[in-house]
């Protein structure tokens, strides 16, 4: 896949795989490639074990060093994220880019005050003082608009909602500013009428403080509220990707068409559902070639041989499959 | 016919029909569970009122779905309904039998049985798919070569080959996978009801689809009649016929599922309705149509629980608590004041003698 010319990717990830050794050999990513723009918001949308949340992590370096065999190149803002030491990675990790996770409950210290987790993320990064930094956590926590923001500086994680806290968490992220903002399934846990709250705040935050955002979600809904662009992913890999009403208006890619044409949203009362057949493959035992082939109604023998290659369709549009009517002239694995 | 052949025949086939299709197969009346929570050495405890004087009815061959948001007593009322946990109130009837000492656990089983949404805690890890299903018709007499046979037939129903997964263990299937298996195991006895507490939540958006349509084909084949409980509205709307809202323990409305989609009265229902993803890129949705998350259920909002949310709210609605009232469309009512004439309630309907006559 080409980066977009136009202006130099704040994200850029070229050929990435991931495999974890170990009991299995499991081959987590196998060949991903993500150009994310400044002030970008990139919904990566993918059923478990597709490979959305590898990646989220890969970009932070937070997999186990030690069973993780990690090769491609990933570049953000300008600095090569594969050759961090302990203390670039350090200053990289909340001061560049940031994360927030699926289950606030988790990822929050349970035995300090929000305000001080704040404020000691801000302390370290921005070398300011401690005073200063309970200030930012003020401002952040107004931000996230947690109503009596003052008294929740000095609540304990276990005192707040499940929102709130996954509000605390988003204050906690963009308190440092950082230019990339990862979000894991961030609203998967919530309810309802809470989960439609945060994805408008992360939306108005992420315009006011223009950031690049990459959110993962198996929720095509979500992924729709949010997005700019998205990227489908299977076994390891992106096999759609292009502006959000061009993926969801005219899927290419037959497993991005039966993903569509398999959610509930609007189906008949009573009707049969459209279904893929069969389940997500096991990545420990990827087939040959296309992934998805087993699955897939359109599939031959030349789909399970070789590399399957990303077709370009226009700028920042990809589909990698070999069955796309535009390109059955085209000769593929050139 | 032998002995084990009358067994298997009144163990296998659904226990048989009482009250006629007229009589509901479900009816709660009154439903009440509280939980007291706190005390100790932490001070003061607390009473959950997981479930408030629920009443709602299930017929024959119908589903009926069940949404609301965390805490609003949703699964309890599901627990209370197969006998998992004893209510503190209320009774419960499967087609005109009281549940209760008359009605053994044993029996109940035979008429009543669940499907979890985890569907790998909810399998033995130690038994093999076949030992799981053939279990509950053990336990109930059947011989263990008739039990196996049952197993494999059920295998077969739920799109599983028995030669290829009767003598697996859990952990060697997929969600998916194993979540048919709960299936197969819940309708080993038979039962008239089945209730699929969250049943596919956890599993894939593509394999979810193919578990919907295992159930309706299910429900169909067999003539059951299914509870459907899921905190995601379009699900329940795809398959149920009937859907009841709960908020806090209480049912704020009940009614048709096309009723509910189009003409919902309570604005609980409409804050749900609206908070679905947009699934139109030209028109994202603009506004969350509530603020805050659903308040505590340990001391829940005086009057209507709902009106510490509500954009409607008036002093009526912290003072008294709105009943169930019929909207005017068939078979649906709502607990809000807009809905009675009687409430005061500013935007209250005008009552008309026909309304009143109908009350």
């Amino acid at each position: 896949m080409s980066v977009n010319p136009l202006s130099a990717p704040i994200v850029d990830i070229r050929d990435l795989h991931v495999r974890f050794s170990g009991e299995r050999t499991v081959n987590a990513l196998n060949g991903v490639d993500i150009a994310l723009a400044q002030g970008e918001v990139l919904g990566l949308l993918g059923e478990s074990g597709s490979g959305k949340s590898v990646t989220l992590k890969a970009l932070l370096r937070l997999l186990p060093p030690r069973r993780t065999t990690i090769t491609g190149s990933m570049h953000v803002a300008g600095q090569d994220v594969l050759s961090m030491d302990d203390e670039a990675l350090e200053n990289y990790r909340g001061g560049v880019v940031s994360m927030i996770f699926q289950e606030p409950m988790l990822a929050l210290d349970p035995v300090y005050s929000i305000g001080d987790q704040i404020a000691e993320g801000v302390v370290r990064h921005k070398g300011v003082s401690w005073a200063q930094g309970r200030a930012r956590a003020l401002e952040m926590l107004e931000g996230v608009r947690i109503p009596s923001a003052r008294r929740r500086l000095d609540a304990y994680p276990h005192e707040m909602s499940g929102g709130m806290l996954q509000r605390a968490m988003i204050a906690l992220a963009l308190s440092c500013s950082p230019k990339v903002l990862l979000a894991d399934e961030p609203t998967t846990a919530l309810d309802a009428t809470v989960q439609i709250q945060i994805l408008l705040l992360l939306r108005e935050l992420q315009r006011e403080m223009g950031m690049a955002v990459i959110f993962v979600t198996h929720d095509i809904g979500v992924a729709i509220e949010i997005s700019d662009r998205v990227a489908v992913m299977y076994g390891g890999r992106i096999v759609e990707t292009g502006k959000l009403r061009d993926v969801v208006k005219n899927p290419q890619h037959p497993y991005t068409r039966g993903l569509l044409a398999s959610t509930i949203h609007g189906a008949k009362r009573g009707v049969r559902l459209e279904t893929i057949p069969g389940a997500p493959p096991r990545l420990d035992r990827l087939p040959p070639g296309c992934s998805f082939a087993p699955r897939c109604g359109l599939a031959d023998a030349a789909c399970s041989q070789g590399e399957i290659l990303a077709v370009p369709l226009g700028p920042q549009r990809n589909v990698r499959c070999i069955k796309l009517a535009t390109n059955i002239a085209v000769p593929v694995g050139v | 016919m032998s002995e084990a052949d009358v067994l298997r025949q009144e163990v296998l086939a659904p226990v048989a029909d009482v009250g006629g299709p007229q009589q509901p197969l479900l009816a709660v009346r009154g439903l009440s569970k509280h939980f007291a929570v706190g005390g100790g050495l932490f001070g003061r405890g607390g009473v959950v009122r997981a479930v408030d004087d629920v009443n709602f009815s299930v017929d024959k061959g119908e589903v009926l779905g069940i949404v609301g948001e965390s805490g609003c007593g949703k699964s309890t009322t599901a627990r209370l309904i197969i006998g998992l946990i004893a209510p503190d109130k209320g009774e419960i009837t499967l087609d005109g039998e009281p549940v209760g000492p008359a009605l053994t656990l044993r029996e109940l089983r035979r008429r009543v049985q669940m499907v979890f949404q985890d569907s790998y805690a909810s399998l033995n890890p130690r038994l093999t798919i076949e030992e799981t299903i053939a279990f509950g018709p053990k336990v109930h007499g059947i011989a263990p070569a008739v039990a196996r046979a049952r197993a494999h037939e059920l295998l077969r129903k739920v799109g599983l080959d028995p030669s290829l997964f009767a003598d697996r263990y859990p952990h060697e299937l997929s969600g998916g996978q194993r979540q048919r298996i709960n299936i197969a195991r819940a309708l080993a006895l038979a039962p008239r009801l089945v209730i699929l507490d969250e049943a596919v939540s956890a599993l894939d958006k593509s394999v979810e689809a193919q578990v919907l349509n295992l159930l309706l084909d299910l429900k169909e084949e067999l003539g059951l009649t299914y509870v459907f409980i899921s905190h995601d509205l379009n699900v329940v709307r795809f398959i149920s016929d009937r859907v009841i809202v709960m908020y806090l323990g209480e049912v704020v409305e009940s009614g048709p599922v096309e009723a509910l989609w189009t003409d919902a009265r309570h604005p609980y229902t409409r804050a749900l309705l609206a908070a679905m993803p947009s699934l139109d890129a030209d028109h994202r949705t603009q506004e969350a149509p509530i603020s805050g998350d659903p308040p505590n259920p340990i001391d829940p909002p005086s009057g209507c629980r709902f009106h510490t949310r509500c954009a409607f709210a008036e002093p009526v609605c912290s003072a008294e608590a709105p009943r169930l009232m019929p909207t005017g469309n068939e078979r649906h009512a709502a607990a809000c004041h807009m809905v009675d004439p009687a409430s005061g309630h500013s935007r209250a309907p005008v009552a008309s003698p026909e309304i009143q006559h109908a009350i």
